[in-house]
């Protein structure tokens, strides 16, 4: 089973990667999207703390 | 030695003990989702009547299956924190719902482009459909909702209603292929078992635990966030290593 036959997935190449492809763009931008969160609460509470040390 | 639940129970320690388990969620749910989906791929026949297609089973049941529980795990932390008034549990609902509603929409996703070549057409007004695109919607009118209601008790205790009363439709998406006569096949994976080849259900149960594990250790991240948001002004906070860098 050649690589390129892998892909084809029997012609439904489309409807199979479609699926899967969304599914990890969805996911890792869900990852990003709750990383960035903590590093903005971080820099809010740094700035916070560093305002209430005047 | 008596467990002390409530010792977790409070912002702080959770903050914490959350913070250590991430990665033992995280890690794993990388790992199992490669393996199941190579059993998926590389060990499970090709489906006689689908062919290839039927491979979209691997990520389509997983969601929909975590997209039913991960609401009314959301509901029980939302029914909690109103009849306790713990606010944990009010942020853990709070964490859960964008996860939740990401499944959601995987689970539509991914059932449409498998509904495409098999029944001819990416929508039907079918009810396990119709009733998992009103679970999506309860998901993003609990997160709306949330975000509308400045104050973050009332905002809780708001959405809370919402998510119960909302958590009717999850045993009416389960029982939908039952109760009507949909499109939609009916349940494969029964308490007795299921018929599917041993390879398919391995590589899907393998892909769910993935699911689960991934879900956790986002919930999890995501209510530390909230934690330090809702908390801020708090001494415990101000004093966080991460925080006096």
């Amino acid at each position: 089973m050649t690589m390129s036959e892998f892909f084809y997935m029997n012609g439904y190449a489309f409807y199979v990667w479609g699926s899967y492809g969304v599914t990890l763009l969805v996911l890792l931008i869900e990852i990003a999207m709750v990383r960035h969160r903590r590093q903005l609460a971080l820099r809010q509470l740094r700035l916070m703390n560093e305002s209430g040390d005047e | 030695m008596a467990i002390n639940w409530f010792k977790y129970s409070a912002p702080s320690t959770f903050y914490g003990l959350a913070g250590k388990l991430i990665p033992w969620f995280a890690w794993p749910a990388g790992l199992l989702f490669v393996a199941g989906l190579y059993i998926g791929f590389f060990v499970a026949p090709t489906d006689a009547i689908q062919s290839e297609a039927y491979r979209i089973i691997f990520i389509h049941v997983p969601a929909s299956i975590l997209s039913m529980f991960l609401y009314l795990i959301l509901a029980g932390y939302a029914a909690l924190g109103l009849i306790f008034k713990t606010r944990l549990s009010s942020m853990m609902a709070s964490a859960l719902a964008p996860t939740g509603a990401l499944f959601a929409f995987i689970s539509l996703w991914t059932g449409a482009l498998w509904g495409k070549p098999m029944w001819g057409a990416w929508w039907v007004w079918d009810a396990r459909l119709t009733s998992e695109l009103i679970l999506l919607f309860l998901y993003l009118g609990f997160i709306a909702l949330q975000a509308s209601i400045e104050d973050p008790r009332r905002a809780d205790k708001a959405s809370a209603l919402l998510a119960i009363v909302g958590s009717v439709n999850v045993p009416i998406i389960y029982y939908s292929v039952q109760w009507w006569n949909t499109l939609h096949q009916g349940a494969t994976i029964k308490m007795t078992g299921t018929s599917m080849h041993v390879a398919m259900q391995q590589g899907m149960f393998m892909v769910l635990a993935a699911c689960w594990l991934y879900a956790i250790a986002v919930a999890l991240t995501r209510v530390r966030s909230i934690i330090l948001e809702r908390e801020a002004n708090t001494q415990w906070v101000k004093e966080l290593q991460e925080v006096k860098q």
